[in-house]
Order: C-alpha cells, then sequence, then structure tokens
C-alpha cells in the first residue's frame, strides 16, 4: 500500500517517514462520504487554536504581567500605542469566543450522532479533557488584562476554592500566592495561560486526533464504515481526507473567517459579551462592580453554581454541583445504553429531550449574565434539574428506546 | 542458571524497586514546585499581624489600623453601648451573627472577646460591595438624616447606605447581606492588641 518515492523524497523517507504520516493521516485517511455541516466544527476548532497561539505570541511581547502596569499595557500600549496591536488583541478576544462556540458545536456534535460511543469513548475522554483545559485557559486569560472584572471574576472564583471545607482556605492562599489576588496571582496565571496549558491542550488535541485516526470517524448515519470494504481494504462508503475534506472544511474556514472579521471589525466587545463593559476600568481590589458576571462561556455552569442553595453558609454544594456538571460528560459514553449511535435512528422522544437540553443549557447560560431574582433562581433550578436528569436517567430511558432500522451503509440524506 | 536465562521474578522486582524509589524521587522533587506557590516572604511580610496599641484610646473613640490592605477598626466601646448591644436587636439582620465571619470567640452581642467586651475589632469593609462605612458615634454628622431619631451609634456605609450597629453589626432590609468581618486577633496586654493572630481562646 505504501509508496515507494525516489529522489529528495525517498532520501527523507528512508530516514523520517514522511510520505508514510502523510498517506496515513491525509491522503489515505478515509473519512466516511456523508459528513454533513456539523462536520466542520472539528477542523475549524483546530483553525482557531492557530489564530489563538499567533496572536497569543505577539501579545506576550507587548503586554506586562505586573498589577502595576497590565492593565496601562493592554489598554494604552497593545490597543493604541503598537502598530496594529489593537488587532492582534481583537483576534485573540474574539478568538476566546470563537474557540468555545465552535467547540460546543463540536460536542452537540458528538451527542447527535452518538460519536463517544464504542469504539470512540477514549477520543470523547480527551475531548472532555481539552474542554476542561480551555475553561482553565479561558479564566486564566481573562484575568491578564487586569479590568475589574478580571479581578472580581477570578475573585469570585478563586474565593469557590475556599469553600471546600477544612482546606479551603489554606488552598485559596495557595492558589493566589498572597492574601488577596496581586502580583503573585497575576503573574503565575501568566505563565500557566502562556506555557502550561497550551502545552497541555497541544498534547490532549494530539491523542485526541491519534485515537481518532484509530478508530476512524463516527457519521451522521453512526454507520461504522469499516465494515463494508473493498478488495484493497478501503471502506465503501470512504473517502480521502486529502483532497475531499481538506477542500470541503476550506469552505468552513471561508465562512467561519467572514464571521470572525465581521466581529473583529465591527463588533469586537460583541455588546459586552465577549469583553465585558467592566472590563475597561483598571483592577480596584476596594471597588466591587455592581454586577459580577463570568464571560458568556462559562455562564452555564456559574448558573448551576448559583442555583444549588447554600447549606450552614457553606457554598460548597453549589461547587460540587458546578463540577459534577462537567465531570458528567466523562461518564456519557457508558451513561448512554442505547446501541444505536445517530440521533436520525433513535426514538422520536429521544429527539426531544436533546432539544429540551439544549434550551435548558442556553437558558442557564442567559442566567448565568443576569443579577439572580427568585423568579430567575427558581427557572435556574429547574434547567440545572433537568441537566442533571438528562444524563443521570440516561441508563435506563435510552433502554426503553425503539429505534427506527439502522441502514447497511451511510445514506446522503 | 544458564549465562542467556532470564529470571523474570528478580527482574520484575528490580522493575518494581526502581520505580518506587524513582516515585519517591519525584514527589520529592515537587515539594518544591508546589510550595514555590505559597505567599513568598515579601507577601507574607505584607500580612503579617499588626499590633494596635488602645492605651490612648478613650471609650466611644475608634482608631483604624492597616492589615493585609484592609482597614481594620479597633473601637471601645462605652457602658451605655454595650447595653444597647445587648437589648437593640429587633432591627438586625443576624442579630447571632450565624451567617457572618468572625472566631468563635467573638460570636456574642458584643463581639468581642469576655474579658476585653468594651473593645471590638473588625474590619472596615462594608459587605455590600466592599466601601469603608463611616463611624457614626451621633447624629452630629452629615449623615443624620439617615439615620433615625433615636440613633444610639453604630456605622454608616455613604455608598449604599447600609446601617451597622456599634459590633458591626447590619440592620435588616439593606444592601449589605452581613455583619462586618471580625478578623483574628489576641490581646497581648490589657492595652496591646494583635490583629491577624489567635490567642488561641475557643
Amino acid at each position: 500500500m505504501e509508496q515507494k518515492t525516489n529522489g529528495l523524497m525517498g532520501w527523507i523517507d528512508a530516514r523520517y517517514p514522511a510520505t508514510k504520516t502523510w498517506e496515513k493521516h491525509l491522503a489515505k485517511y478515509y473519512a466516511p462520504k456523508n459528513f454533513n455541516f456539523w462536520y466542520f466544527f472539528g477542523s475549524l476548532a483546530f483553525m482557531v487554536l492557530v489564530i489563538q497561539i499567533l496572536s497569543g505570541v505577539f501579545l506576550a511581547m507587548f503586554y506586562k504581567p505586573d498589577t502595576a502596569l497590565a492593565f496601562q499595557s493592554v489598554e494604552m500600549g497593545i490597543m493604541r500605542d503598537v502598530e496594529w496591536g489593537w488587532l492582534i488583541r481583537y483576534f485573540h478576544s474574539t478568538g476566546a469566543s470563537a474557540f468555545f462556540i465552535v467547540v460546543y458545536l463540536h460536542m452537540f456534535r458528538a451527542l447527535l450522532y452518538g460519536s463517544y460511543k464504542k469504539p470512540r469513548e477514549l477520543i470523547w475522554i480527551f475531548g472532555v479533557l481539552i474542554f476542561l483545559a480551555l475553561m482553565a485557559e479561558g479564566f486564566m486569560g481573562y484575568l491578564l488584562p487586569w479590568g475589574q472584572m478580571s479581578f472580581w471574576g477570578a475573585q469570585v472564583i478563586i474565593n469557590l476554592v475556599s469553600a471546600i471545607p477544612f482546606v479551603g482556605d489554606d488552598l485559596s492562599i495557595w492558589v493566589r500566592g498572597d492574601f488577596v489576588i496581586g502580583d503573585a496571582t497575576l503573574n503565575r496565571f501568566f505563565s500557566l495561560h502562556i506555557v502550561a496549558i497550551p502545552l497541555i491542550l497541544i498534547g490532549l488535541i494530539f491523542a485526541h486526533i491519534v485515537a481518532l485516526h484509530e478508530v476512524g470517524s463516527n457519521n451522521p448515519d453512526g454507520v461504522e464504515i469499516k465494515k463494508n470494504k473493498d478488495e484493497n481494504g478501503i471502506p465503501l462508503d470512504g473517502i480521502a481526507f486529502h483532497p475531499y475534506y481538506s477542500v470541503k472544511d476550506i469552505v468552513g474556514v471561508i465562512v467561519f473567517l467572514m464571521l470572525f472579521a465581521s466581529v473583529v471589525f465591527f463588533a469586537p466587545e460583541m455588546f459586552g459579551y465577549f469583553l465585558e463593559h467592566a472590563n475597561f476600568e483598571p483592577a480596584n481590589p476596594l471597588k466591587t462592580p455592581e454586577h459580577i458576571a463570568p464571560v458568556w462561556y462559562f455562564t452555564p455552569f456559574y448558573s448551576v453554581l448559583r442555583a444549588v442553595p447554600s447549606i450552614a453558609g457553606s457554598a460548597f454544594p453549589g461547587v460540587i454541583a458546578m463540577g459534577a456538571a462537567i465531570v458528567v460528560l466523562f461518564f456519557l459514553p457508558w451513561l448512554d445504553r442505547n446501541p444505536v449511535k445517530s440521533i436520525r435512528y433513535r426514538a422520536s422522544w429521544y429527539k426531544i429531550l436533546v432539544g429540551l437540553f439544549v434550551v435548558a443549557f442556553i437558558i442557564l447560560g442567559i442566567l448565568g449574565t443576569m443579577a439572580p431574582t427568585e423568579g430567575r433562581t427558581l427557572l435556574a433550578r429547574i434547567c440545572t434539574f433537568y441537566y442533571f436528569a438528562f444524563f443521570l436517567l440516561m441508563p435506563i430511558y435510552t433502554k426503553m428506546e425503539v429505534n427506527k432500522p439502522v441502514p447497511e451503509r451511510v445514506t446522503m440524506k | 542458571m544458564s549465562a542467556d536465562a532470564v529470571n523474570n521474578s528478580k527482574r520484575r522486582l528490580l522493575v518494581a524497586a526502581t520505580s518506587v524509589v524513582g516515585a519517591v524521587g519525584a514527589g520529592f522533587v515537587a515539594v518544591p514546585f508546589v510550595k514555590s506557590w505559597k505567599p513568598s516572604a515579601k507577601a507574607l511580610a505584607a500580612g503579617a499581624p499588626v499590633i494596635a496599641d488602645i492605651s490612648k484610646l478613650e471609650e466611644g473613640q475608634m482608631i483604624t489600623v492597616a492589615w493585609r490592605g484592609k482597614p481594620v477598626y479597633v473601637l471601645k466601646r462605652t457602658a451605655d453601648n454595650l447595653k444597647v448591644l445587648e437589648s437593640d436587636l429587633d432591627k438586625l439582620a443576624d442579630p447571632a451573627s450565624e451567617g457572618s465571619k468572625q472566631p468563635e470567640y467573638c460570636k456574642n452581642n458584643a463581639r468581642s472577646y469576655d474579658e476585653h467586651k468594651a473593645v471590638c475589632v473588625m474590619e472596615g469593609v462594608c459587605t455590600h460591595l466592599g466601601c469603608a462605612p463611616k463611624y457614626v458615634p451621633d447624629l452630629n454628622n452629615p449623615f443624620a438624616g439617615s439615620l433615625g431619631g433615636d440613633w444610639k451609634g453604630g456605622f454608616f456605609c455613604p455608598c449604599h447606605g447600609s446601617i451597622y450597629d456599634l459590633s458591626g453589626r447590619v440592620r435588616q432590609s439593606m444592601p449589605a447581606p452581613k455583619n462586618l468581618p471580625i478578623p483574628p486577633y489576641m490581646f497581648k496586654s490589657d492595652t496591646v492588641i494583635l490583629i491577624g493572630q489567635d490567642g488561641g481562646k475557643a
């Protein structure tokens, strides 16, 4: 199957698996031919990563991780003094939100088509770990501009650590490196944000793709294409990733970049959702903003945190619930007992459950941006309850589903 | 035993022993990295306990001491004040300080040590949005209009109007949800207070 190469490539191939890797992962990597819209988001996530690394490397050249200088170095230095600094900064800030939009859609695709099911459990687990690393990256990155919301957002989140019984106070001092969020905190968050977590992210993404290329992609029909191969061992329903999907993905990239550029140039703050208004004021530890809300991509989980009432004055149950809302994702491959992967061939009422899940998640996200009132807290509780019920009752209800017949081969619907 | 025969159990033992030693070594090496995250000597010095000398503090007077970047109020109350703290509980949101932050030894109406009842130490940080409440012993001040005619002394937050009593306990239906926090502190002598460190007395 491997092609013999001559000349320069032959010389290289005798010493390094260049052609072999190219073929294994691109030119002769066969992906199902029936990918639809939802399959753009994996490659888009990778492209956003590249945007973030490129813009991040340049921002780090002008940023100063010092509480006395940080705000100035962003708002004065990068935004006004550095040539094109504003553009690089808006690439990075818009890229952060874009990363989460793309990753949420990518995860939703997995939910729709059962991409987390056997034999792709590890791909899913690596994926959830990437999601976690991304949240850590976003959280730490948001402290760096040292604006009011940077400071108070971090204050709220680090105070969650203090809610842990017995060790909480010492642990939060350890995380901050001081009794208050200060220079020590800013400096270590900077280091983690630009070195440690990006390295972890890249490692996890590598593992995610290695696992994917071992078992092959799922598809909207949830049919294993490797079951039907031609005489050369090539899946009948597979097409080579390159050039077919590399070219298709370019279409996705172009549409994505059109939207991305629209935000960067016309609404970089996205009406206070990508860059919150309070963050244009330098951090002031003596003045709390009227309303503290995390950036939009954390708000669904922040809502879960607030929805759980504190017990005996301790916010710990809420912290547990917020953590559980993410940890439960790891177990998804084993919670869902239905052998059918794609939602296309599952019970119609399951589609309604998934639809309601999306509604609950979005409502939680919206509520997380707003100050709590009694009515909103009740709504957040209902949505939180549904969020957990959707996952935790899966072992029961997925067994009761009456599935539709799954086709032998992929369809081109 | 011939030269090329492999003794697998010996090999496993050596691999296991080497792994354990290696893991222990890795554990020890992790210590400096983990500890480097603790507050530095500079941060510790800035957060160290501070001494407040109250030998010249008269009844009804208050001094402010800075501790960990926060103002800490040291207030010496009169015998009349203390009576009010025991009796006027109906307007307070949390008279027993159940939901507020203070050391166990200050969880009483005077929010102070029993043997130094008159002296109250509290963080001057409004529990609403972190402003510094003003000490208003009587109505001879610009905020009198907000305090009501039967004012018996307390604290008034000029930012959003939260009212606290002379123990730093907040009134009902105020923007501030909790009583003023009380830091750990101890009496070095009758006139010297160490703020930021417990006496270990429960």
